[in-house]
């Protein structure tokens, strides 16, 4: 498998990277290298494996359902670059 | 049980100049855990706080902020799928979710698309007059609420409340398997009655607690399934219901015109009650779900579930039967009394100790009935359970009549007081006493010759006397003994 | 007497405990120290008057006899941990002024026991390097060079600014992060001792996230026993943090010179790579013949899978990443671009924010999540994992503990790599399994090189067995004999 400028530019649009047009070829080529590196795991066999998310083999601890938090708006808000009123502001988004 | 070759009752086709089409329609409800504090985060739900209030560091997607699962969401969760006779999976795990969003703090959203809490189950859906489908659950599981954009507070920002960030929703997803907007609305009030009746939601869909993604598409009648569009966030039985024709029928005129669906997500406008695009979604989406390595994942062990299930409440499908089985009511007597856990609750105070029967009418025709014409919810139903078992105890027992019966909801509605203290003080005690009874009837008789001589050619006339006697009685006489009294003087 | 911050922790903690110098004097030892070292460009931020207060309140303590167990310690916090209201970047510019409202637990956990915060020190952004010169603020300097040269070296990454200032004695440890190798290979780089705990051992509450089933903090010091002494405090359970362990913490200072008798050592062959410096042959088998002197028994294992390790680790960690780092999007902290509209202002300041080896493992994770290449690559690489597991748990019922080269190489040249991801991500070739595995993992000086600069031996242990690591480690710091500084020349 591999990478073209296409697929580079909408991989770092699902990422939300700016990535200027006279990188997109260059960038493809060095995905494509490690890539290549990566794709030496199709070697192992791995038939009947189970995949592995964690080292560890509990299940995850809970909470009791308590309110203990909240009502600490000035520490939520206070290192947003733009805010009014106690809502975050951000740029015009569509729906 | 995916039943798409189930074909609509003909009357729910829509028939246009080229042919008939049946609407397939698969529900997304989410409903909102009635938890009081968020699925992942010490900070409360409560509805309508001042913004950014109940937000924590967690809540903020502050870096290095961890979630920690709260343990009452998973147990709603379960008790909800066993409610839905659904398949528990003692092994789910949360997934990420991943999409930008401006409410959308962490840039993903904890959900679980890979191993759901609850699989898949079947309802029963009434749609009343004994007719019932059964509606495939695909899967339930448990996901973080978004916060909220607000786009229209300034004409080039939008504004940010992250509080409902973080609230946990069970998104149960049915299958394919309605075919009108009245069986979708049947299905979204049967789920909404058991959520009720567990607890697990509080199912205001006012407040958005319980909202609905529809799936529509249109078919010729049984045959093959077209594109599909999903409505997104409705929240109320109706817009669920227009949405639904609405966008059949956009989608056949489409068709119609040789065009062909979008699989698209749109939006229902609820001033025009038209559906239009999401652009925000315009260009597809590859949200890379992958297991979340925050957490872990969760393992709910056979002693859990049993305790949970051994404290599950009795549940609308099981009322029902025991009330036709035990009660003898009718099955649409039944349906309705346990279409909400309050209606099926203050029923039971009513018929307990009492003729089952009786309480059910009683509470079906005059208590309901008042409720509905006054509009008064049940819980503000300002004639009590035990006001209404008091009267409907008398009725049995022959103190009152039905009539008088009546007469005396009416008074503890407007004026309040006990039923059994209002019928003794107002004299309203049914007579029964045969001589006092056949004194009256003497006196009528006496005093309308011609009439008593006519009753044996036209028996009918009987009823004549029978009001007569129960006018100068104030209606208290006894209407069985007035009419066995007369029928022994003026028949026999 | 040498200076104050020449001390070992240890040494440092007797003197305090003797009353031979106060807190408030080996921290502005230390603060001199840093003042002047410059050069190095370890430390981000100086927290001088924070620390000469706590420094002042630790020698309160001590005159009211209630000291905690690192009590008036100077120590250095990797740029990771959050600190709360201390500007914490992360190594990298898209945090802007970020001043956390909050402390990690593990910082919280050490100032709990008394310790003194120097300031915040440098690292690869967002932890993601192996030279540190990843940082968005400059690389670190090791303060290490080779013998009669004056060509600045990497001190490794990416906790390059703890191992530099660890080493250039700028504070007395200082807490570290390790995903492949970010605390051990920098420790062998800079002649210092480093620990990466148990997957689990300490919370990762408040600590920038790279990719969180690998992250696990631990500290760097200049000797084995420091190293236990810092990991006690740093260790515990935390309710925030749901893959932290419920478990004890022991007390692993006293494991330092337990004896090895009969210890099982295991030697993975896999771990003898091609192209491997002779001098690094020759230090591993010092190292296998100081274990076999104190009575280990020296056992040859396999570790079939280990050469799948780095690709396995370069789906699994980007892909954590590329989630992870969703959340710099410049809206609620952090840097805003603006643009036309909000994706552009996001891509903005996200492209802008983020330096390259960021923007390159954000991409990297983001296609191997994408769709259709999932299964291909994410869920490929975990069954890999799982095979790297399970090699481990074999090799755990034949030995006890395993001994290998910490790094491939010694400290290499600035610019050196950098060009070159592949050759950079090699580095990390014998320390990245037991991260896949989540075990604890000691790095030990033990020996210079023929240009005078230091190599590192790593002791692999059982999960929940840093004891072992600890008195491996202790062991091989004796028998090394290692007390080589590097000169001067800041």
């Amino acid at each position: 498998m591999s990478v073209d400028a296409k697929t580079v530019r909408k991989i770092a649009h699902l990422a939300r990277l700016e990535v200027a047009e006279e990188r997109l070829a260059p960038l493809a080529d060095e995905l494509n290298g490690i890539l290549h590196w990566i794709e030496q795991l199709n070697e192992v066999d791995v038939e009947g494996v189970a995949p592995m998310a964690s080292v560890e083999d509990v299940s995850t601890p809970v909470r009791q359902d308590i309110v203990n938090d909240g009502n600490i708006r000035d520490d939520v808000l206070a290192n947003a670059p733009r805010t009014e009123e106690g809502f975050f502001v951000m740029p015009k988004a569509v729906e | 049980m995916f039943t798409a070759e189930r074909v609509a009752d003909k009357s729910d086709w829509i028939t246009t100049e080229t042919g008939d089409w049946e609407i397939i329609i698969g529900l997304e409800i989410h409903a909102q855990v009635a938890s009081k504090a968020k699925l992942f985060s010490g900070a409360a739900t409560e509805y309508g706080a001042e913004p950014n209030t109940q937000v924590s560091l967690v809540d903020a997607a502050m870096p290095g902020l961890l979630p920690v699962l709260n343990e009452y969401c998973v147990e709603q969760a379960v008790r909800t799928g066993m409610g839905m006779k659904a398949q528990i999976n003692a092994f789910s795990r949360f997934d990420r979710k991943n999409y930008f969003y401006p409410d959308l703090p962490q840039g993903y959203q904890i959900s679980q698309l890979y191993h759901p809490i609850v699989g898949e189950g079947e309802m029963l859906v009434e749609l009343g007059d004994g007719e019932a489908i059964t509606v495939g659950i695909e899967r339930l599981h448990l996901e973080q609420d978004a916060g909220k954009s607000i786009h229209d507070l300034d004409p080039n920002a939008t504004y940010v409340d992250l509080n409902r960030c973080g609230v946990a929703l069970m998104e149960i997803v049915s299958k394919p398997d309605m075919r009108s907007a009245r069986e979708a609305a049947a299905y979204v009030r049967k789920l909404r009655a058991l959520v009720r009746y567990l607890g697990t939601c509080d199912g205001d869909m006012e407040k958005g607690n319980l909202r609905a993604d529809v799936n529509v598409s249109v078919r010729r009648p049984g045959g093959d399934l077209g594109t599909r569009c999903e409505i997104k966030n409705l929240n109320s039985m109706r817009f669920i219901q227009h949405a639904i024709e609405y966008e059949a029928r956009r989608q056949i005129e489409i068709l119609e015109d040789g065009g062909e669906i979008d699989q698209e997500t749109r939006l229902y406008n609820t001033d025009t009650g038209e559906t239009r695009t999401m652009r925000s979604k315009e260009d597809a989406h590859d949200y890379r779900y992958f297991p979340d390595p925050d957490l872990l994942p969760v393992k709910l062990s056979k002693e859990w579930l049993d305790n949970v299930a051994a404290d599950l409440p009795e549940l609308p499908d099981e009322k029902k039967i025991r009330y036709v089985k035990d009660f003898g009511l009718s099955d649409y007597d039944a349906s309705v009394l346990v279409s909400d856990r309050e209606k099926a609750a203050y029923y039971e105070e009513v018929a307990d100790g009492n003729d089952k029967k009786l309480a059910a009418n009683w509470v079906l025709n005059e208590v309901f009935g008042k409720l509905n014409k006054e509009n008064v919810e049940i819980n503000d139903c300002p004639v009590s359970s035990a006001a209404n078992k008091a009267i409907v105890g008398m009725i049995s027992d022959d103190v009152i009549s039905g009539k008088i019966a009546k007469q005396v909801f009416e008074i503890c509605w407007t004026e309040g007081g006990e039923p059994t203290a209002i019928v003794e003080e107002r004299g309203l005690k049914q007579v029964t006493d045969t001589g006092a009874i056949e004194a009256m009837i003497d006196d009528i008789i006496a005093a309308n010759p011609d009439q008593a001589a006519k009753v044996k050619d036209k028996p009918k006339t009987l009823g004549w006397f029978v009001g007569q006697v129960m006018q100068a009685s104030k209606g208290k006489a006894n209407p069985q003994a007035v009419n066995k009294l007369l029928r022994e003087k003026l028949l026999d | 007497m040498s200076a104050l911050n020449d001390l070992t922790l240890a040494g440092a903690l007797k003197g305090l405990a003797a009353k031979d110098f106060s807190s408030r004097e080996l921290t502005q030892a230390h603060l001199d120290a840093m003042g002047a070292a410059g050069q190095l460009n370890a430390y981000l931020v100086t927290t001088a008057e924070r620390a000469l207060t706590m420094a002042d309140a630790s020698d309160a303590r001590r005159a009211n006899a209630k000291t905690g167990p690192l009590d008036g310690i100077p120590l250095g916090i990797k740029d990771l941990f959050c600190t709360k209201g201390v500007r914490t970047t992360a190594g990298s510019k898209i945090l802007g002024d970020f001043t956390p409202p909050y402390e990690s637990t593990v910082s919280a956990n050490l100032w709990r026991d008394g310790a003194v915060m120097l300031g915040k020190l440098n690292m690869d952004e967002f932890a993601m390097g192996s030279s540190n010169e990843n940082s968005a603020f400059g690389p670190v300097v090791n303060p290490w060079r080779a013998n009669g040269e004056t060509q600045a070296l990497v001190p490794g990454g990416s906790s390059g600014g703890s191992a530099a200032a660890v080493a250039a004695n700028l504070c007395l440890g200082a807490t570290a992060t390790d995903t492949g190798g970010s605390i051990r290979q920098p420790a062998s780089f800079t002649g210092t001792v480093g620990v990466k705990p148990t997957y689990g051992r300490c919370s990762r509450y408040g600590i920038v996230a790279f990719a969180s089933s690998l992250d696990q903090a631990g500290p760097i010091t200049r000797t084995v026993e420091d190293a236990a002494i810092m990991l006690r405090s740093m260790s515990g359970y935390d309710p925030k943090d749901s893959t932290s362990i419920n478990a004890d913490v022991p007390d692993f200072a006293a494991a330092c010179t337990r004896s090895l008798k009969g210890l099982r050592i295991g030697i993975p062959k896999e771990y003898r790579v091609e192209g491997m410096p002779a001098e690094i042959e020759k230090i591993w088998a010092d190292g296998i013949d100081w274990l076999r002197a104190e009575g280990c028994e020296i056992v040859d294992v396999s570790l079939p899978h280990t050469q799948y390790a780095l690709p396995a680790y370069y789906i699994i960690a980007p892909a954590e990443a590329s989630s992870n780092l969703a959340r710099y999007d410049g809206m609620r902290y952090g840097v805003r671009v603006d643009g036309a509209d909000l994706t552009e202002t996001y891509e903005k300041s996200r492209g802008a924010g983020f330096g390259e080896e960021v923007r390159r493992r954000i991409m990297i994770g983001a296609y191997v999540l994408s769709a259709g290449f999932y299964d291909a690559y994410y869920i490929r690489a975990q069954k890999v994992r799982a095979r790297i597991a399970e090699d481990f748990n074999a090799v755990f019922t034949q030995c006890d503990a395993l001994l290998t080269p910490t790094a491939p190489s010694a400290a290499f040249g600035i610019n050196a790599k950098f060009n070159d991801p592949i050759k950079m991500y090699l580095n990390d070739i014998f320390t990245v399994t037991a991260n896949l595995a989540g075990l604890p993992g000691i790095s030990v000086p033990a020996s210079l090189d023929s240009s005078g600069l230091p190599l590192g031996l790593q002791v692999i242990g059982k999960a929940m067995d840093e004891e072992t690591c600890f008195a491996v480690g202790g062991a091989l710091e004796r028998a090394a004999g290692f007390n080589a500084k590097p000169g001067k020349w800041w």
